[in-house]
């Protein structure tokens, strides 16, 4: 190609060593192309690694020797599309060297990827990964002609086997500048003399508009035809190095294919859920948790805090009831976190980490898109309803995921409403078990109607329109069993670190209140509405303070009240659709803003006690 | 090359190959254009789920894309399309 590039012409070429004291390396690529484990390797340190476009939307940051590397959320091109975008191209920016990493398979898709950053004139190492699999399926690709080709070093690596990783430090040192194309080049000068950054100038052309705010430029129109002229330079690449030397049928793509027909999808989605029944709902919610709850907790664990504490402070003092009592914020909240939250976070967990790693929830998705259309969704949004029975918490955050800030709205609020999270299930599961087959039923159908309600309505009534869906569906892959390990140990901690201080001021708020006689205030204040409009014991109001501060708190303080079986039902509808827990209306206030919020919050109050009084009207 | 019409993606039947005549304009062009879903492509439908969603191969990738977004893309079946693509891939 006839095309070599004086680079050293430019006002502001990047220095081939660069001036800082640890140089900064980004780790770009698309999504599921294997940088997590290319940075673990890197950092040592573990980060987040999934197989659903776009779970990650931070990106991790490590050391490496002198080098800084980080971690950027998977993007197919840099612009400023999403939120994962913003975040990898102001690390791009900020970059003095790219690791590009590639899945050796899929380059062409992956190139249009690797051509950007080169034509941001960064600093480029082409890392194909996933060796491995081009052997499997008769792949050959000419690494020399494909290094000819971008102007950039090629380098090849298995993730899986771990194989190439030596080579990982030659690649940031080797680094370079790529080809450009001669008419995008010319183009570059122009808009390069105003802007003074090569990459800038690129994405200001291709039509960033915050970063043409920043340099006071008007934004290119010229995505289009630069998208187009990229695309086909890729293509020619692409068909001048890749060559497939055999085709043949895999049961992994033969399972992916089933997983996304109707007649094959739906049954292979029902097994999916009896089998996560079976392990989260039946081997931990009840055999496990019996275990550790009743016995470490109740047996064990109180009694013997109890009387420690009772040979300082008596039991029925203001502090011993607030540290050892009913409500004890070291005997029930312990019990609680340690042997009846902890064993279902991790369960549910595994069996999500599964889900995602296998491929399977990409395709998901796809399979339930239509469904989610009648509620202004897209198949997208069945990951941030399936975290939700997770963690609601963790389930709004990831609604950053979803395309328009109309289907934000739609699935913020159905998240808050009418999605249980994992603790909440596992007591509502135990409770609804004491009440029966009929009461189950009840509960199922009235919390999916208010879902169904509450999605149609927002979806008639809220303006604009959702995105379409548009995923690309990764290889379905047995999980790797470490990588899965690790991410459960990694979501369950997190989780952990970032539920256990809201137990803690729940369970002391709780005592607080129960000492200085507000429990009573506030029994007396919802007495009428739970008495007479519920028609629940009065005690029951106790485990609606308890769901302000927690959900699944808020269920729990029904075990110890004695109900009839429509008594639960009532009691465990009304606590579902009450409002979320602190942590979750904090990050939903950061997500959605005060006023959406404060609507939503309030809602769900109004909400909650107006179903559970009519399905108590109807069953009582 | 002989077309015999230009339909919505979101129509065509399973195993089909077609030839993208036009995909929407907007914001959600330059995604297509990354994911190479562009003019003068060949894919083929591996997957129409009941409502229109599609799931659509291109070069070993799957792709799956919304019934009102796929209800945007227009396409053409094409005759003997196979031997078209291999002159095409060597035109290029």
């Amino acid at each position: 190609m006839p095309e070599h590039i004086d680079h050293h012409k430019h006002p502001t070429a990047i220095p081939i060593v660069a001036e800082t004291l640890h140089p900064k390396v980004a780790l770009v690529g698309n999504p599921n192309v294997g940088k997590s484990v290319i940075f673990n390797f890197l950092s040592g340190l573990y980060v987040d690694v999934s197989n659903y476009p776009g779970t990650t939307v931070e990106f991790s940051k490590g050391r490496f020797g002198e080098y800084e590397i980080y971690d950027t959320p998977g993007v197919y091109g840099i612009s400023a599309f999403s939120a994962e975008e913003n975040v990898t191209r102001d690390v791009v920016l900020e970059a003095d060297a790219v690791l590009n990493v590639v899945d050796s398979v899929h380059i062409e898709r992956d190139l249009f990827l690797t051509q950007q950053l080169i034509d941001m004139g960064k600093r480029v190492s082409v890392i194909l990964n996933f060796n491995d699999e081009l052997e499997r399926q008769g792949i050959v690709i000419d690494t020399e002609q494909l290094s000819l080709s971008l102007g950039a070093p090629v380098f090849q690596t298995s993730a899986v086997r771990k194989t190439g990783f030596d080579k990982l430090e030659t690649a940031i040192v080797d680094a370079r500048r790529g080809r450009i194309d001669p008419a995008l080049h010319t183009k570059l000068h122009s808009m390069l003399t105003e802007v003074g950054s090569e990459a800038e100038a690129l994405l200001i052309l291709e039509g960033d508009e915050s970063l043409a705010q920043k340099h006071g430029v008007h934004a290119g129109n010229e995505r289009e035809n630069l998208y187009i002229e990229r695309r086909n330079r890729v293509n020619l690449i692409v068909s001048s190095v890749f060559s497939e030397t055999k085709t043949r049928a895999r049961i992994s793509t033969l399972l992916g294919r089933w997983a996304v027909n109707i007649w094959t999808g739906v049954p292979m989605l029902l097994l999916a859920l009896y089998i996560i029944y079976l392990f989260v709902g039946k081997l931990v919610a009840v055999d496990v948790v019996n275990i550790t709850e009743k016995h470490l907790g109740n047996e064990i664990w109180e009694p013997w805090i109890r009387s420690v504490v009772t040979h300082f402070i008596p039991l029925n003092s203001w502090l011993g009831t607030l540290l050892v009592g009913e409500f004890g914020v070291i005997s029930m909240t312990v019990t609680y976190l340690l042997f009846l939250l902890l064993p279902l976070v991790v369960a549910f967990y595994l069996a999500l980490s599964f889900m995602e790693d296998s491929g399977y929830l990409p395709r998901l998705a796809t399979l339930v898109d239509r469904s989610l259309n009648a509620i202004g969704l897209n198949g997208s949004a069945i990951i941030p309803i399936i975290l939700g029975f997770g963690c609601v918490t963790m389930a709004t955050i990831t609604t950053r995921i979803l395309g328009s800030e109309r289907e934000k709205t739609i699935a913020t609020t159905i998240l808050q409403f009418a999605i249980p999270c994992s603790a909440q299930i596992a007591v509502v599961a135990a409770l609804l078990a004491g009440a029966g087959f009929g009461a189950m039923i009840i509960y199922s159908v009235t919390i999916f109607a208010v879902f169904v309600a509450i999605g149609t309505i927002l979806h008639h009534t809220l303006p604009g329109e959702s995105s379409p869906l548009l995923i690309d569906l990764p290889p379905m892959r047995i999980p790797r069993l470490d990588n899965i390990v690790r991410k459960t140990t990694f979501r369950s901690y997190g989780f952990m670190k970032e539920a256990t201080p809201w137990f803690f001021a729940g369970a002391f708020a709780i005592g607080i209140m129960q000492i200085t006689g507000m429990l009573v205030v506030w029994q007396n204040l919802l007495a009428p509405i739970v008495t007479g409009w519920l028609q629940l014991p009065r005690e029951a109001a106790t485990a609606f303070v308890m769901g302000l501060v927690r959900r699944d708190f808020g269920a729990a303080g029904l075990y110890a009240l004695a109900l009839t079986p429509y008594q639960v039902v009532v009691a465990l509808v009304t606590i579902t659709l009450f409002v979320p827990c602190v942590a979750s209306l904090m990050v939903m206030l950061k997500e959605r803003g005060v006023k959406e919020a404060l609507i939503i919050w309030f809602s769900t109050w109004i909400g909650a006690f107006a179903v559970g009084g009519i399905v108590s009207q109807i069953l009582i | 090359m002989t077309r015999d019409r230009t339909v919505p993606l979101h129509t065509i039947p399973k195993g089909s190959r077609v030839l993208i005549m036009e995909v929407p304009e907007g914001k959600g062009k330059s995604q297509l254009i990354r994911l190479g879903i562009l003019k003068g492509e060949f894919i083929r439908c591996l997957e129409r789920l009941p409502g229109g969603t599609m799931v659509i191969e291109k070069n070993r990738r799957e792709i799956a894309i919304g019934m009102t977004l796929a209800k945007s893309i227009f396409v053409a079946y094409t005759k003997n399309n196979g031997a078209e693509e291999t002159a095409k891939k060597k035109h290029a």
